[in-house]
């Protein structure tokens, strides 16, 4: 330790230049959108090369992470702030209208953040969820079906739940007492939720599809709360409570303790008493139901009907949150946020980009991506994820 | 406190995400041997039968029609026929009556052009499990594939015919085999999981195909800028059909690379010092790193090889029958996810994967609305159905663990290592 030379203590630490690396980074793109609007193309370089330069200096100085964070947010900060100076004001300032961009990446951020929350208390529990995508589309389709059957919609939540729990209940069995290959059987999950919600749809509703008068989860009208939040649907609301819920049940309480417990080293846990199959159980049954209902709020909340393999990928967006959200709640919401807006930005940027703001639909893929890599905060599943766990 | 079974993986697999898969492998190759993927097989025909019945239809009449919208029944058409030899003029004898203008010879030969990718595809996923991995990334490897091979297929267009073909469906093969690389580099380098890798891998697939062709796309039709859909290839780079009119989807050449496809794995992995090392990575990474194999190289190489083998069922895909390829395509395409059904019923082997992709090629063809009866089922519910099919198949090739051991049971056999069944497991 005294072998380190000493540094002046006006000086930024390695780790602040790393930081401020980001910022920049950040800020190489924001300069060139309203309010600024810069229209050079001269400035997102230079800033965004200065934020590469911070990078590389902490990289080079042992700070990987941070600075292979404001390496790639300097890159990033120089593509799209080239793109939008290419673009013209008038555009722009149509695309990036805050509120309704806000209010639109919380409509995309919900099902996934229902989805994501669900997989992580099933990824906490040792068991790997890859039957998201499946578990939200049975939601989604009998929670049409159950509102129009009973023509509410509190019956088709909780129809969709239930549809949901089941398909995760099969999943359970498969993963836990048959101790079969996880990933088979998520992916069977994801077939069967495919295929038999197709059959179904097809055979009750045919070519119609589901009726236009389907009962919708109401919007909860705050004025006060102002553009964004006072129009917001019952759903999304739902996601923030069951947001804290969940951080509370996973870390404030005997439960949570339970379920991550049997993740991470199942024999203790079950030494010390503590079921290790029902835990588990539970934990994978309320991931699908929650999933189920983040299906059910794309079905009956936000478009007001159903069609075949609606979901397209979504449970996949969010088995990513919960990865880059580093298996918390807390995370996989911030995660589900910045999927939710890049999903967002490629509707709001067809406008004026036309078919390369489809591009933002893989952009939580990259990153997850990037995210798995270490690049960027190295992410650690639970330590039981994926093994079966054989009771002696 | 030993336990054999999960002790062992818990060294193996840092990441400790589902390591039991070549111990499960090896098992299988043990115990059970055919019977199991056939009662599997079976037993989810037989339960798919049941939502049939259920939604008030008749099963047996759709499992018939479906069979006959398969052209599998061709076979069972024998009488005293000719036929054209490829490539000559000259016709000899021939126990079937090969004229695609019949329906069952021609539905036959659309179930066989669906099995060649899904033999390709099937063994990208087949051949990355023997090396303990398990590539969900095969539709990724397979739209990299078709992708390239349409871009290359396009373009170029004063080249020869057979070197056309040939460049494309290398560089077709290599695209493939670069995004299954990935993967394998993560998994590698950093010990990335590959399940969540190639998920990603997909999807960005997924995605990039829809931006390249979609309107205004880099590679979008450069005759019509209204559609979504990519520039046709080239005649000279097409694969030469083999049976029907080349109008009309013939069946092309391509089986026989996907044939080829089935005897390069088997060799691989049976005679060549590649094929041992990747078989005892998958067996066990530690002791074979103690034996002085690279486990990374053989991690990086079996996904490359994996992504080959899909991106080339990509690139004959491309080259043999569609000739183009539009956002839709890229969308709705899941050759590559059947591909992990092939793969696991049939056990990863060659034979297995063959006729597991005979299985659902003809399953996919008759029950897709060209092929199956109206009459007797609607093609959009049978669509579904073999979707279910396909689920229960993969279920059950989990559940298949339980029909191990009640067979063990049965046979008083106790195989080492493996855990007593669970109290209850119904």
């Amino acid at each position: 330790m005294n072998a380190v030379p000493t540094q002046p203590p006006w000086l930024p630490t390695t780790r602040q230049v790393a930081i401020g690396g980001i910022v920049l980074g950040l800020l190489a793109f924001w300069l060139t959108i309203p309010p600024v609007s810069a229209r050079s193309p001269w400035w997102p370089v230079l800033v965004g090369l200065c934020a590469i330069a911070a990078g590389i200096w902490a990289v080079t100085r042992g700070l990987r992470r941070p600075g292979w964070g404001a390496i790639a947010a300097g890159l990033v900060g120089i593509a799209l702030g080239l793109l939008s100076t290419r673009a013209s004001v008038s555009n722009l300032d149509q695309v990036v209208v805050w509120s309704a961009l806000l209010s639109s990446t919380l409509v995309w951020a919900t099902p996934l953040t229902f989805a994501a929350i669900g997989g992580m208390f099933s990824e906490r529990s040792g068991v790997v969820n890859i039957g998201l995508e499946g578990m939200m589309l049975a939601g989604a389709f009998f929670g049409a079906l159950g509102a129009d059957k009973f023509n509410s919609w509190e019956l088709g939540l909780v129809c969709g739940a239930v549809a949901g729990g089941g398909f995760a209940l099969v999943h359970a069995v498969m993963a836990i007492h048959l101790r079969a290959d996880q990933i088979v059987s998520g992916t069977a999950i994801n077939f069967l939720a495919l295929g038999v919600t197709g059959y179904f749809f097809i055979q009750i509703y045919g070519e119609n599809g589901t009726p236009g008068d389907l009962p919708r989860i109401p919007d909860v009208n705050i004025d006060a709360l102002g553009k964004v939040f006072g129009h917001l649907n019952l759903m999304i609301w739902l996601s923030f409570v069951l947001l804290i819920a969940a951080h509370i049940t996973l870390f404030k309480t005997p439960i949570g303790l339970r379920i991550r417990s049997v993740g991470e080293h199942p024999r203790a846990a079950d030494t010390v008493g503590i079921s290790v199959y029902g835990t588990r159980y539970a934990a994978v049954v309320l991931s699908g139901m929650l999933a189920a209902l983040g299906g059910a709020y794309l079905s009956i909340g936000y478009l007001g009907s159903f069609s075949e393999n609606m979901t397209a990928g979504r449970g996949f967006i969010a088995l990513a949150a919960v990865i880059f959200g580093n298996w918390r709640p807390f995370g996989a919401f911030a995660a589900a946020l910045l999927f939710g807006a890049s999903t967002a930005l490629s509707f709001r940027l067809a406008q004026p980009w036309g078919n390369a703001s489809v591009l933002f639909q893989a952009l939580p893929y990259v990153l997850t991506l990037i995210a798995v890599a270490g690049v960027i905060g190295r992410s650690v599943p639970p330590a039981a994820a994926g093994r079966p766990y054989v009771k002696q | 406190m030993s336990e054999p079974q999960s002790q062992a993986p818990l060294d193996a697999d840092p990441e400790g995400y589902a390591p039991s898969v070549a111990r499960r492998l090896a098992f299988y190759h043990r115990a059970g041997g055919i019977v199991t993927p056939i009662m599997t097989a079976v037993v989810a025909f037989l339960m798919g039968g049941i939502v049939v019945l259920s939604t008030g239809h008749n099963p047996w009449r759709t499992y018939k029609a479906i069979f006959e919208g398969s052209g599998l029944n061709w076979f069972f058409h024998v009488g005293n026929h000719s036929i054209h030899v490829p490539f000559t003029d000259t016709h000899v004898w021939f126990l079937w009556d090969t004229n695609t203008n019949h329906v069952a010879a021609y539905n036959l030969t659309q179930t066989l052009l669906t099995t060649t990718p899904l033999i390709l595809t099937g063994l990208a996923v087949a051949f990355a499990f023997r090396c303990g991995l398990f590539n969900i990334g095969g539709q990724g490897q397979y739209l990299m594939g078709t992708i390239v091979g349409v871009y290359i297929g396009s373009r170029f267009t004063d080249m020869g015919h057979l070197p056309h073909v040939l460049f494309a469906l290398t560089c077709a093969a290599l695209a493939g085999a670069l995004w299954g690389a990935i993967a394998g580099f993560l998994k590698a380098t950093v010990g990335a999981h590959e399940v969540i890798t190639t998920i990603m891998l997909n999807w960005i697939a997924y995605w990039g195909g829809s931006y390249l062709f979609g309107r205004d796309g880099p590679l979008q039709n450069h005759f019509n800028k209204a559609v979504p859909i990519s520039d046709d290839i080239v005649d000279n780079a097409k694969l030469p059909a083999l049976w029907g009119n080349p109008h009309l989807q013939a069946l092309h050449v391509g089986i026989f690379i996907a044939v080829g496809g089935l005897i390069a794995f088997y060799l691989i992995l049976n005679r060549t010092t590649l094929g041992y090392e990747v078989r005892a990575v998958g067996f066990n990474p530690e002791a074979a790193r103690y034996g002085g194999i690279s486990v990374a190289r053989n991690f990086i190489l079996a996904m490359a090889i994996s992504g080959l083998f899909a991106g080339l069922a990509g690139g004959i895909d491309i080259l043999g029958w569609q000739f183009r390829l539009g956002v839709l395509d890229v969308q709705v395409s899941n050759i590559g996810f059947i591909g992990i059904a092939v793969a696991l019923l049939g056990r990863n082997t060659a034979v297995g994967v063959g006729l597991a992709a005979l299985l659902f090629g003809g399953l996919l063809t008759g029950t897709s609305t060209r092929s199956l009866d109206p009459e007797v089922f609607p093609p959009q519910l049978a669509g579904n159905l073999a979707l279910m099919i396909q689920a229960l198949v993969l279920l059950f090739v989990g559940a298949d663990l339980l029909i191990l051991y009640i067979w063990q049971a049965r046979r008083k056999l106790r195989l080492p290592g493996a855990p007593r069944p669970a109290k209850g497991s119904a």
